[in-house]
């Protein structure tokens, strides 16, 4: 049981290589983590995963579960179990959080049958307790008028009420003070478990402090450079991506 | 962050979920008129609709005066739409019904047209939450009533030719007073061939609880509707009524004009709440204007969904100090659909107060058109108006054009104006199919977000419909 990604290789619509054959997989239980320096396909990778349209696949595949997924829309492989935490989440005006959950959850569920609101509420509100979230923060628009820190928030309070299979947190981190931080990796951390696989990418090791990956691999140029464990990301703090250039010549 | 616009990720599919869903409407019985004006208006049509409604001498007149005036305005295509150039006279039929009076109970309405109106639900939401009902098929009333504690308070709740007749002390008094007949070429024919609509009155201090509700049913190909209202609001009363308008769609253009007035005297409240969901060959080229005295409020709550063309901009006349007028209005414009819209406030004393908040959806190839004016003359002082525009696009066909038009004269007054336009941009959509909503959903999730503000306006039991259509049209045919 894993997400696995198969020499997965993606163009832009004009026809710019980003992704050059990535192989990756991640069993459920486990906690992956992909660093790299800017502009090296991290963040195109989740987008491909989660089936983004501004992008065309090439070449490879990506499978949930042994399943491959290129048919499924990007609603379909959400509601397969693929989650997406956005690095920048965007704002629907007017639609309220709680709406807007709630009509993610609604989609899951066969057709004629509703969600219970009160089990729903009390759901949500433990859920916005653990991540130190306001009341108030139902009735505001998605994402509207958020801090940086809020909407970081907001991304794992959707993924802890849509509970999927697999999770890929884009950039989670970035944006976020020290306190912020915190408070999100104990969401992140509280959603670790032996049925659900993560991946989080990163461009500094900061977050790795308070979500422990089991593997970490680093990006570069469109494809996985080197595989290793936790140490790998304390290498790469010490010495920089330069490290990187040399391990390609190699 | 890029924000293009949606086009690329929106197929057919999605457009024609985008449709709001007429199928409730889209029915129609096999006419049975005893009176039918035939095809064509001529001075005869005038005699043909006042003899079979048994005018008084001064209405005939009214109505002959009026066809000249409709004859003698040119159609205003150098400011509208060409397409108004369509509409063929000639081929309407101005009078159709059968000839039965109004009935006081659902009971004594004819099968077919009380099957009519239970399909549009109004028999179930006259139980729940109304006042009143008058329920109109085609020329006339099948149905008008109103609940009897209210009549006993003096309240009139009646047909407009009832009001004419039966009423004239109050009714002559305003009638054709705040909607002149040479106010427009559409007016004009309205008050040439009127047929139906309310006549309302509440007495002074009365404030009604429930609304008061209007339906307004189309049954027959190439007819011309054109009901009249007025309503007035004696001193510190208050009203609510809301309208709603369905037709089957038919081969040919049907025609719907008609003209309300309202009149709100001192420290009265008038609010007219209209859903407007005609199929989509129905030309609606309707006036509407309120007149608020001294401390009154009149207040439209406009949504328009249906209608091929719809040319509707709903004035408050605000004659005496501190009154206030206001126009809330929603419009979704489809393909093959142009939502000419808007709202006029005549300032006419000091320290008046108007607030125009419009929003409008183009979906497809629609055209939403804003056209406002506020008039606010120079010897007046603190006269305030707010408005506010936004547009909402839905692709790159999708048509939006905005034309205020705000005359301020003299220093004491405040106006501010604000207009946005925007689109429903490929990241938002692809945010929301992340989580797992279907573009369809996530559309309609959208489009409710952008006019949610504003559907708050409408009574509860509207807006839940309102909501539902906006769901039913943007999820129906999708996946």
């Amino acid at each position: 049981m894993s997400l696995h990604i198969q020499d997965l290789q993606a163009t832009l619509e004009d026809g710019t290589e980003i992704l050059k054959g990535v192989t990756l997989e991640i069993p459920k239980g486990e906690v992956h983590a992909i660093m790299g320096p800017n502009g090296s396909g991290k963040s195109t990778l989740s987008k491909v995963i989660a089936g983004h349209e501004g992008y065309v696949v090439t070449g490879g595949s990506v499978t949930i579960d042994g399943e491959d997924i290129e048919e499924m829309s990007i609603d379909e492989r959400s509601r397969a179990g693929i989650f997406l935490a956005f690095q920048y989440p965007a704002e629907v005006p007017g639609v309220s959080n709680a709406n807007f959950i709630r009509a993610a959850l609604q989609a899951r569920l066969p057709k004629g049958e509703e969600i219970d609101a009160v089990a729903y509420y009390k759901n949500l509100y433990a859920k916005m307790d653990l991540l130190e979230m306001d009341r108030k923060f139902t009735a505001r628009a998605v994402n509207e008028g958020f801090s940086g820190g809020e909407k970081k928030r907001n991304e794992i309070l959707q993924m802890m009420m849509l509970e999927p299979q697999y999770c890929i947190l884009d950039e989670t981190d970035s944006g976020l003070d020290i306190d912020a931080l915190k408070i999100v990796a104990k969401g992140v951390n509280a959603m670790r478990s032996p049925d659900r696989g993560m991946l989080l990418i990163t461009h500094y090791q900061r977050l790795l402090d308070y979500i422990k990956p089991d593997h970490v691999h680093v990006m570069a140029e469109g494809r996985i450079v080197r595989s290793g464990g936790p140490e790998l990301a304390h290498e790469l703090e010490k010495h920089g991506y330069d490290f990187l250039k040399e391990a390609a010549m190699a | 962050m890029s924000y293009e616009p949606a086009t690329a990720v929106l197929d057919e599919e999605t457009h024609e979920a985008i449709n709001i869903d007429r199928s409730k409407g889209d029915f129609t019985f096999p006419e049975r008129n005893k009176f039918d004006a035939g095809r064509g208006l001529t001075e005869k049509t005038i005699d043909y609709i006042s003899d079979v409604k048994d005018d008084p001498q001064w209405v005939r007149e009214f109505r002959h005066k009026a066809l000249k005036v409709f004859r003698d305005k040119p159609t205003p295509t150098n400011w509208a739409t060409e397409d108004l150039n369509s509409i063929n006279f000639d081929e309407i039929r101005y009078y159709l019904s059968d000839g039965e009076k109004p009935k006081r109970s659902w009971d004594d309405v004819p099968p077919d047209v009380l099957e009519t109106f239970e399909r549009l639900g109004i028999p179930q939401q006259e139980r729940a939450f109304l006042a009143g009902v008058e329920a109109q098929f085609d020329s006339e009333a099948a149905y008008s009533n109103v609940k009897e504690e209210l009549t006993k308070q003096g309240v009139i709740f009646v047909t407009s030719a009832e009001g004419l007749k039966e009423h004239e002390e109050i009714f002559r008094p305003w009638f054709g007073k705040v909607i002149p007949t040479g106010d427009n070429k559409y007016a004009a024919l309205n008050s040439a061939v009127f047929s139906g609509g309310s006549f309302i009155y509440i007495p002074k201090g009365v404030k009604l609880k429930q609304p008061l509700q209007a339906y307004f049913r189309i049954n027959s190909e190439s007819f011309g509707q054109f009901e009249r209202t007025l309503i007035i609001a004696d001193e510190g009363s208050e009203v609510m009524y809301m309208e709603g308008c369905t037709a089957p769609k038919f081969e040919t253009a049907t025609l719907h004009s008609a003209v309300v007035e309202l009149v709100a005297l001192k420290g009265a409240k008038i609010q007219y709440v209209t859903v407007q969901n005609w199929s989509s060959n129905v030309f609606n080229l309707v006036t509407k204007r309120g007149l608020a005295m001294e401390d009154a409020e009149v207040r439209w709550i406009d949504c328009n969904i249906g209608s091929r063309l719809t040319m509707k901009y709903p004035g408050v006349i605000m004659k005496g100090e501190r009154a206030r007028g206001e126009v809330i209005s929603i419009a979704l414009a489809n393909t093959g659909q142009h939502q000419d819209t808007g709202a006029k406030m005549i300032h006419a004393a000091n320290n008046t107060t108007s607030n125009v908040v419009s929003k409008s959806i183009s979906v497809g190839e629609g055209r939403a058109t804003y056209r406002g004016q506020v008039h606010i003359p120079k010897h007046l002082k603190g006269c305030k108006n707010n408005t506010e525009c936004d547009a909402l696009l839905i692709n790159s066909h999708s048509r939006t054009d905005t034309y205020p038009a705000i005359t301020v004269r003299g220093n004491q007054h405040a106006t501010q104006h604000e207009a946005s336009v925007s689109q429903v941009s490929e990241e938002m959509l692809f945010y929301m199919q992340q989580r797992g909503l279907n573009e369809g959903q996530a559309m309609s999730l959208a489009v409710n977000g952008f006019i949610n503000d504003l559907v708050r306006e409408f009574p509860m039991e509207y807006s839940v419909e309102l909501k539902r259509l906006i769901d039913l049209e943007m999820e129906g045919s999708v996946g």
